[in-house]
C-alpha cells in the first residue's frame, strides 16, 4: 500500500475524492439558496425538499414514463424549478410584505409536507437509481481509482456553479439582479418589472436543488428524507460563505467538503462536526461570514 | 404647437404611507419642454409627490396623465416606459455595481436616448471612473451618475429630487449648466430643491407646497413681485 509520511494516500485521496462530491452538492444546495436569500432575504427551508423532489422526479420519470437519466437532466430542473415558481408566487408573495419569519416557517411547513407525503407514498427506505451506462466505468489514478459518475457530478457542478455566478456577476440580467437585491423599489422606477424577476429567480434558485437531486439520485438513495439530512449542513455552509454571496457560498461549498473528507480520515470521530466548528469559529471572527460583507 | 403638449397633469392626487395621509389633493402640471420646481419646506410633501408619480408610494389616489396616459391604476415598472426618468433624493446609486454598470442598468424607455460616449463627454469624471464600485464615486459624481443613467435610457420627462443637496458649489453650478443643456434639448424637467437661488434662474414656474398642498404657482415673471410671499412661506 502507497503511503507517504505514515499516510496512507489511497484512504486519504478516497475521502477527498467523497469530500469532493459532498462539496459539489453543498455548492450547488447553498448556492440555490444564496441566490434566493440574496434577492428575496427569504430562508427556504423547503431547499432540501426540493433536491429530494427533484431525486424523486428522475426516479419517477425513468421508472413510469421512461426517461432516462440524461433527458431528466434537463428536464427535472425546469419541473422543479416550475414547482419553485408556483411557491413563490401563490404562497411566498402574499405575505412577501410580513416579517421574514412567516415565510421562513412557510417554507418549513412546505418542506414538512413534502418529505411526508414522500413517506407515505413511497415509504422511507429509499429507492434505487441505476448509474446511466456511459458513466459506469472508471479510471484508474495513481492514488487511487476514479468512477466515471463520480467524477462528472463534480464537473457538472463546478460547471454549472461557474456559469451562475458568471450570469450574476458579469451579465446584465446579473446586474439587475443584483441592483434589484439592492434597491427593488427603484429598479421598479427605472421600469423593470422587479416581481416577475423575484419569481423567475426563485425558480432558478430551486430548480438548481431539483437538478442536484438528479445528480444524487445514481449515488444515494432516493428517499424521502434525503434533503432535510442535507440541509441542516448547507445551512451552516450558507452562514459560513456569507449569508447571499453567491461566490462565498460556491467555494464554501466545496471547501467544506473537502474540509469533511479530509476529517474522515484523520479524525473520523469528527468527521459529522466539523463544519459546524468551523461556523462557530467563522462566525467568532467574522459575523459576516467569510465573503460577506460587513453590514 | 408640439411645444406646448403637455407632458404631466395631476388632478387631486392624495398619497398615503400606511395610515399616514401625506399629499391632500395636489393638482398641478407640466408642458413639453418646461422646468417647473416644487419648492417647500422639509416635509412639505414634494418628493412624496415625485414619489406618488412613480408609484412609490404606499397608495395614492387621484388622477396623473403623462403624455396622455392615465397612470393611476398602472404598475410602478411600466410607468418609467412612458418616458419618465426618476433621480431619488439618495442617488440610488448601486454598491454591488460599477461605474459602467450602474450607467447601462436602467432599460431604454424611448430610442432616442443619449450615448454613452455622449454622457462621458458631458461627464468626464465618470468616464475616468467607470470600473469603481459606484458608491466609491464622490457625493457630486454620484449625482451625476445618477443624472446620467436616466438621460441614457431615453426619458424625457425627468423628476429630479435635490439633486444639489450638500454638493460643493462648483459642482451645483455644473449641474445648473447640465439642466439647462437638457431643457435646450426639449426635455421636460420637474425638480424638487432645497436651494431657490439654484433652481429661480432656470425655472418657468414654481409649485410651493406646504403640509401636503399646492399654496402657490409662480412664474418666472412673478417671481421679484413675490419674493417676500415666497419667503415666508420658505421660512428663510
Amino acid at each position: 500500500m502507497a503511503t507517504f509520511l505514515g499516510i496512507n494516500l489511497f484512504g486519504l485521496f478516497g475521502q477527498l475524492l467523497v469530500g469532493l462530491i459532498n462539496g459539489s452538492f453543498y455548492a450547488l444546495l447553498s448556492l440555490g439558496l444564496a441566490i434566493i436569500f440574496g434577492l428575496l432575504k427569504i430562508i427556504n427551508f423547503a431547499q432540501g425538499a426540493m433536491y429530494m423532489l427533484g431525486a424523486f422526479a428522475a426516479w419517477l420519470a425513468l421508472q413510469y414514463i421512461g426517461i432516462n437519466y440524461w433527458a431528466a437532466l434537463v428536464v427535472v430542473p425546469l419541473a422543479v424549478g416550475f414547482v419553485g415558481v408556483m411557491m413563490e408566487r401563490f404562497l411566498i408573495r402574499p405575505i412577501a410584505n410580513e416579517d421574514h419569519l412567516y415565510s421562513l416557517l412557510l417554507t418549513f411547513g412546505l418542506a414538512l409536507m413534502i418529505q411526508g407525503v414522500f413517506t407515505h407514498l413511497y415509504g422511507s427506505s429509499g429507492q434505487s437509481y441505476a448509474i446511466p451506462e456511459e458513466l459506469r466505468g472508471g479510471t484508474k489514478l495513481p492514488f487511487m481509482y476514479l468512477p466515471d459518475y463520480r467524477a462528472w457530478i463534480i464537473v457538472a457542478s463546478v460547471v454549472v456553479c461557474g456559469l451562475t455566478w458568471w450570469m450574476i456577476e458579469k451579465t446584465k440580467l446579473g446586474a439587475y439582479l443584483r441592483a434589484g437585491t439592492e434597491n427593488p423599489q427603484l429598479m421598479q422606477a427605472f421600469g423593470i418589472n422587479v416581481p416577475l424577476i423575484v419569481t423567475l429567480t426563485f425558480g432558478f434558485g430551486v430548480g438548481l436543488a431539483g437538478l442536484a437531486g438528479v445528480l444524487a439520485a445514481p449515488i444515494y438513495s432516493v428517499s424521502p428524507d434525503m434533503g432535510s439530512n442535507l440541509l441542516i449542513v448547507v445551512f451552516a455552509i450558507v452562514v459560513i460563505g456569507g449569508m447571499g454571496s453567491i461566490g462565498g457560498a460556491i467555494l464554501t461549498g466545496l471547501g467544506m467538503g473537502i474540509i469533511e473528507g479530509l476529517t474522515k480520515y484523520f479524525y473520523p470521530e469528527a468527521s459529522n462536526t466539523v463544519i459546524f466548528l468551523v461556523m462557530v469559529i467563522v462566525l467568532l471572527l467574522k459575523p459576516a461570514g467569510l465573503f460577506g460583507k460587513e453590514a | 404647437m408640439s411645444n406646448h403638449r403637455e407632458k404631466l397633469r395631476i388632478a387631486d392626487l392624495h398619497a398615503f404611507y400606511g395610515e399616514s395621509h401625506i399629499l391632500h389633493g395636489i393638482d398641478m402640471n407640466v408642458m413639453q419642454g418646461e422646468l417647473v420646481t416644487l419648492l417647500g419646506r422639509n416635509g412639505a410633501g414634494r418628493s412624496t409627490t415625485l414619489r406618488a408619480i412613480m408609484n412609490m408610494v404606499g397608495r395614492r389616489s387621484g388622477s396623473i396623465n403623462i403624455n396622455g396616459n392615465e397612470t393611476i391604476g398602472m404598475p410602478a415598472h411600466k410607468i418609467a416606459h412612458l418616458g419618465l426618468g426618476y433621480c431619488p433624493e439618495e442617488r440610488g446609486i448601486f454598491s454591488s455595481l460599477n461605474v459602467e454598470e450602474n450607467l447601462l442598468l436602467p432599460p431604454s424607455v424611448r430610442s432616442d436616448g443619449m450615448s454613452v460616449e455622449e454622457l462621458y463627454e458631458m461627464f468626464p469624471n465618470l468616464y475616468e471612473r467607470r470600473y469603481s464600485q459606484g458608491t466609491r464615486l464622490s457625493g457630486g459624481e454620484q449625482q451625476m451618475l445618477a443624472l446620467a443613467r436616466i438621460l441614457r435610457s431615453g426619458a424625457n420627462i425627468l423628476l429630479l429630487d435635490e439633486i444639489t443637496e450638500g454638493l460643493a458649489p462648483v459642482i451645483v453650478q455644473k449641474l445648473g449648466e447640465v439642466l439647462v443643456k437638457l431643457k435646450e434639448r426639449g426635455l421636460t424637467i420637474l425638480l424638487v430643491e432645497q436651494n431657490f437661488r439654484f433652481a429661480a434662474p432656470i425655472a418657468d414656474r414654481h409649485y410651493v407646497m406646504e403640509h401636503g398642498h399646492i399654496v402657490e404657482e409662480i412664474h418666472a415673471h412673478e417671481l421679484e413681485a413675490k419674493t417676500e410671499l415666497l419667503n415666508t412661506y420658505l421660512g428663510v
